[in-house]
């Protein structure tokens, strides 16, 4: 019933967002050509690194793509659903329009999470899908049910993940009100997914697995992509996802008891 | 007479953004920690010895990159969101009314941001010092005053690009697609992620003819004390302003024609 109702809504969402976005139809294809070659650069990028290395902290280039492909779906994720709707939280708290949001009958996080959808990043996630299809030719990864649903679930945990990193820092917007900027820190820190975690010395490799868990976000995906990953790090993903879930739900409700409305 | 008209205005509106960017110094000093993205390409360079196939020590290639984040703090542009919200909203109606070209407010927010900017990116640098104690080197007065002359013509050469792409506003509602476009062949062939000289020989061919190696490229090889063309590269970047300006001007005074103020 209550799934059912969220569902509905999230419909409406949908509709209403495409419908808008859908008015600047050239700003799509713009967006298209920007996603290709933003892929060709760091590829471009990565071949520079090998061109005269065989392999970087022991990945090699074709698997290097790995990590590459997994980026570009995860980015395009970023853009379709979380930026988009995140930036507009800073924009809630400033106007004080967020008052209309908690006023609603339903659950504030899903409305300001979902309401708006930028359908320019479905085609980073498509690009990102193609190079994973092509990633699994070269490095003849052959394809079995436990490796499909492996793979799915370190995604799944990388999504989680990410999406509460972006939560946890508009959230601090309730305090900070001017946290746009923030979010640019952290886009430049995940810019670091690109590259397999061990090509960075042992200082940063610690700094990324713990303060900003960028090793879970894509290396270990490509390494369970590999085959290479052990169990205990699946596991462990699937645990540091579920922690960071609960911690940035309880954060947003810790802050909205901080939140005043606009003149109060 | 009238040059001096012009110098007071332009004072007084760096005067009155200084303070307005006053105001704002944690979202700058998250702006300046956004830029650290070269310092993480260093670790891979260093940590992977890519380096020593270009024949770049280790320490050059630190003050390079050192160089890189100074030249791209003080050469970032963002003229283009800022005019394409204020011509959404409408605000450009007043300003077009003003006797001087709304671009000069812009401009003059630009250097009051780097003004705010500048002692952030010391504290960066004093860290980066602390961390890299054998990379401390101080250049000669001369290369200093040449190297700031070229971030400053490095950082004009990215404001005309992007105001002419701002003035496209005019035409379309949103201009910011284009430049982040633009952003991508700036982002990998401007020596940001890696030095040009790391390129492969197909690429460096052409690529001293485009404006690109000359924004971060350049400045940053100047400044660090790696070998580069001064004479050649001061020539460039002043030929692409020559290119640039009367482009600008032209597509300014068809935009004004063209734009119509809300409610006409």
């Amino acid at each position: 019933m209550n799934l059912e109702k969220y569902l509905k809504v999230y419909k409406q969402f949908l509709h209403t967002s495409l419908a808008s976005e859908l008015e600047y139809k050239t700003n799509i294809l713009v967006d298209l050509i920007t996603a290709i070659l933003s892929l060709i650069g760091s590829i471009f990028l990565l071949s520079i690194f090998f061109q005269n290395n065989g392999s970087i902290g022991g990945w090699e280039f074709e698997q290097a793509l790995i990590i590459q492909g997994i980026y570009t779906i995860l980015n395009g994720i970023t853009n379709t659903w979380f930026n988009p709707n995140l930036t507009e939280i800073v924009k809630h708290i400033r106007e004080g329009t967020l008052d209309f949001v908690l006023l609603k009958p339903i659950d504030s996080q899903f409305f300001i999470s979902l309401k708006k959808i930028n359908p320019s990043g479905f085609l980073e996630i498509i690009l990102g899908i193609c190079l994973l299809l092509f990633c699994i030719r070269i490095n003849e990864i052959n394809l079995n049910i436990s490796f499909l649903t492996l793979t799915l679930i370190t995604i799944t945990c990388s999504i989680s993940i990410l999406y509460s990193l972006w939560f946890f820092i508009s959230t601090t917007t309730i305090w900070f009100v001017k946290t746009w900027n923030a979010t640019e820190v952290l886009r430049s820190f995940l810019y670091i997914g690109r590259f397999p975690l061990n090509s960075f010395s042992f200082s940063l490799r610690i700094f990324f697995s713990v303060f900003i868990p960028i090793a879970f976000i894509t290396t270990i995906p490509s390494e369970v992509f590999l085959g290479l990953s052990q169990l205990w790090k699946i596991f462990l993903e699937v645990i540091v996802a579920t922690v960071f879930l609960i911690t940035s739900r309880n954060f947003w409700l810790f802050a909205l008891k901080f939140y005043s409305s606009a003149s109060s | 007479m009238i040059s001096n008209l012009i110098n007071s205005k332009l004072f007084t509106l760096l005067k009155v953004q200084y303070s307005n960017m006053l105001e704002y110094r944690v979202e700058i000093a998250l702006w300046a920690i956004s830029g650290i993205i070269p310092f993480f390409m260093l670790n891979i360079w260093t940590n992977n010895n890519l380096n020593e196939s270009i024949n770049i020590s280790d320490v050059m290639l630190s003050r390079y990159f050192l160089c890189a984040f100074f030249v791209r703090q003080f050469s970032v542009v963002w003229v283009v969101f800022s005019f394409e919200e204020d011509s959404l909203m409408g605000k450009v109606s007043p300003y077009l009314i003003q006797p001087l070209n709304p671009f000069f407010r812009y401009f003059a927010q630009h250097l009051a941001e780097q003004i705010t900017r500048f002692p952030f990116a010391l504290i960066i640098a004093f860290f980066f010092f602390i961390f890299n104690p054998e990379s401390i080197w101080i250049p000669n007065l001369g290369i200093l005053f040449l190297s700031i002359v070229s971030t400053f013509l490095s950082f004009l050469i990215q404001f005309l690009i992007q105001s002419i792409v701002a003035c496209l506003c005019f035409w379309t509602e949103r201009a910011s697609s284009i430049e982040r476009l633009l952003f991508i062949p700036t982002l990998f062939l401007s020596g940001l992620l890696a030095p040009v000289v790391s390129f492969p020989t197909y690429i460096k061919s052409w690529i001293y003819l485009t404006p690109f190696p000359y924004l971060i490229d350049f400045p940053a090889n100047l400044l660090s004390g790696n070998e580069t063309n001064i004479s050649g590269g001061l020539t460039m970047q002043i030929l692409w302003i020559f290119l640039l300006f009367p482009l600008f001007k032209k597509i300014w005074s068809e935009g004004t024609k063209k734009y119509t103020a809300m409610g006409s």
